[in-house]
């Protein structure tokens, strides 16, 4: 690797202020992107500033009924998690599908996000929960929605010196569930050919009355598809409203043609997960509500 | 660009070294502090030869930068066996023959006592699950998981019986 600056500072202001100072410099979650990405000469940042060492950036601690999540929080922490991991069974178990043990034990959901891969397994999990992401910057901190970090493969709308510091989920809500499911070659360690996340709320008598449904691998960015969830709003999830579903899924997906998966397989098989994982959601909507 | 001081805890005993600021924690284990034992198999994460436990979990130190371990304690395939004892996890793999050519095998005993620290009575599921990051080109995995299953097995009787003393 050529020769990078590395910083390990202790305040986000120390970070933002370092990223801004050097427009090719990368923050430093896990590092299971960026090392990667940057010995194979892909990415050669000037220099490297790793946020773990700055208190509170590790860990998941409630607020009110909802979550926020620690930029730097690797996933199997997520499982760790009781309350968490049994409001957001769908998200933990899609951070938890990345990689190995070793690989989970540093990757974070937040970098998995900023790497913005169309595949990132944990990002349509995220998008149906309706999570948000906190971004300091040199201006301050906002609120963003999941879905509008990334804007194409490898780039996101984060602006020179901004970072992500926590994600944010809100409670789940009365009757919810979630679910993520991907389809890949191998069950362990391998990248989605398609990954299809749901999250939906049922009343009292069974009827859907709201529902988000996201794909990834599907499209450059991992993407929300409303028409996929209204497709399934006032129904008791018949198999009319969930072919209905899996048609606008399919609508929506906008696949590459790969060794992994033809378009036509993975516009399929869009449908296919999205259904399954609606299921699952709806299961865990039951069981809870 | 100038090298930066690391400060360790590495297997048990105080450990400082000099390293680049881009250098992994696998070539400062290698190169500045002479401890081979962990493999270079990938460099990307995949194969697992590199595993190691940082501050109590298992990591590849392939993708870990050196001057990320600042502070932290870290355990080696060197640090598994208690002087001359040989770790049951060894043990286990020699009489089960649960290696060829030897490569995998330190990413391997890391991650299986990894594994048996935390849960002594694993499923063969749990084990292949468990040692996904972990690929051997040579035994094809079935001697050892048998091996790790005997290691637990093992682990389970003397545990008890350190306890209470015949
Ligand atoms: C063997 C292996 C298997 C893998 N399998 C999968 C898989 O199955 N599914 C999957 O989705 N991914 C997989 N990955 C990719 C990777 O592990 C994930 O994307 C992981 O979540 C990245 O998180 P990280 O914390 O390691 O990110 P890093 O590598 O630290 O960062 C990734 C990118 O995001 C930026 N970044 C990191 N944190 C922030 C932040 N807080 N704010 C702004 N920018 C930030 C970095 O600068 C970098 O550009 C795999 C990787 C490996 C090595
Ligand atoms: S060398 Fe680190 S995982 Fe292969
Ligand atoms: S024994 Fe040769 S790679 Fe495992």
């Amino acid at each position: 690797m050529p020769s990078t600056a590395f910083h390990a500072p202790d305040s986000v202001e120390d970070v933002v202020a370092l990223l801004a100072a050097d427009p090719t410099a990368r923050p430093l979650g896990g590092g299971t992107d960026l090392i990667v990405q940057m010995r194979s000469g892909r990415l050669a940042p000037g220099s490297v500033v790793d946020f773990k060492r700055i208190a509170g950036m590790t860990g998941v601690r409630r607020e009110g009924d909802g979550f926020v999540i620690g930029a730097a929080t690797p996933c199997t922490a997520l499982k760790a998690d009781a309350a968490l991991a049994a409001a957001w069974p769908g998200v933990v178990e899609a951070a938890n599908l990345i990689g190995s043990v070793q690989v989970r034990n540093r990757a974070t959901m937040a970098g998995n996000l900023c790497n913005a891969s169309p595949a990132a397994d944990s990002v349509p999990a995220l998008i149906a929960a309706g999570a948000t992401c906190v971004v300091a910057g040199p201006s301050g901190k906002r609120e963003v929605p999941v879905q509008e970090i990334p804007v194409a493969p490898g780039k996101t709308s984060l602006a020179p010196g901004e970072f992500v510091v926590e994600i944010r989920l809100p409670a789940r809500p009365e009757g919810g569930g979630d679910a993520y499911l991907r389809s890949t070659p191998r069950t362990e360690m391998d990248i989605a050919v398609v990954g299809a996340g749901v999250s939906l709320v049922l009343d009292a008598d069974g009827t859907c009355t709201s529902a988000r449904v996201a794909l990834g691998a599907v499209g450059p960015t991992v993407v929300l598809v409303e028409e996929a969830g209204k497709a399934l709003v006032g129904t008791k999830l018949d198999d009319d409203a969930l072919a209905a579903m899996s048609r606008a899924v399919q609508a929506a997906s906008n696949p590459i043609d790969d060794k992994r998966g033809s378009v036509s397989y993975r516009k399929a098989m869009a449908g296919v997960l999205a259904r399954r994982a609606a299921l699952i959601a709806a299961t865990r909507a039951g069981a809870k509500a | 660009m100038s090298k930066i001081h690391v400060s360790t805890t590495l297997n048990g005993d105080a450990a400082e070294f000099l390293c680049d600021p881009s250098a992994s924690l696998l070539d400062a284990l290698r190169d500045e502090l002479g401890l081979t034992g962990s493999k270079e198999g990938c460099g990307s994460g995949d194969c697992g030869a590199c595993t190691v436990v940082l501050d109590g979990e298992m990591v590849c130190s392939c993708l870990v930068f050196a001057a990320e371990a600042e502070g932290g304690t870290i355990q080696t395939i060197e640090g598994v066996a208690e002087s001359a004892v040989l770790h049951p996890v060894q043990q286990k793999f020699l009489e089960h023959g649960a290696l060829q050519c030897g490569f995998c095998t330190p990413g391997f005993i890391v991650a299986a006592k990894a594994l048996l620290d935390r849960n002594p009575d694993p499923t063969e599921t749990e084990v292949r699950y468990w040692l996904a990051g972990n690929l051997c080109r040579c035994t094809g995995y079935d001697k050892i998981v048998r091996a790790v299953m005997d290691a637990a097995a093992e682990l389970r009787q003397d545990r008890p019986s350190e306890r209470t003393p015949a």
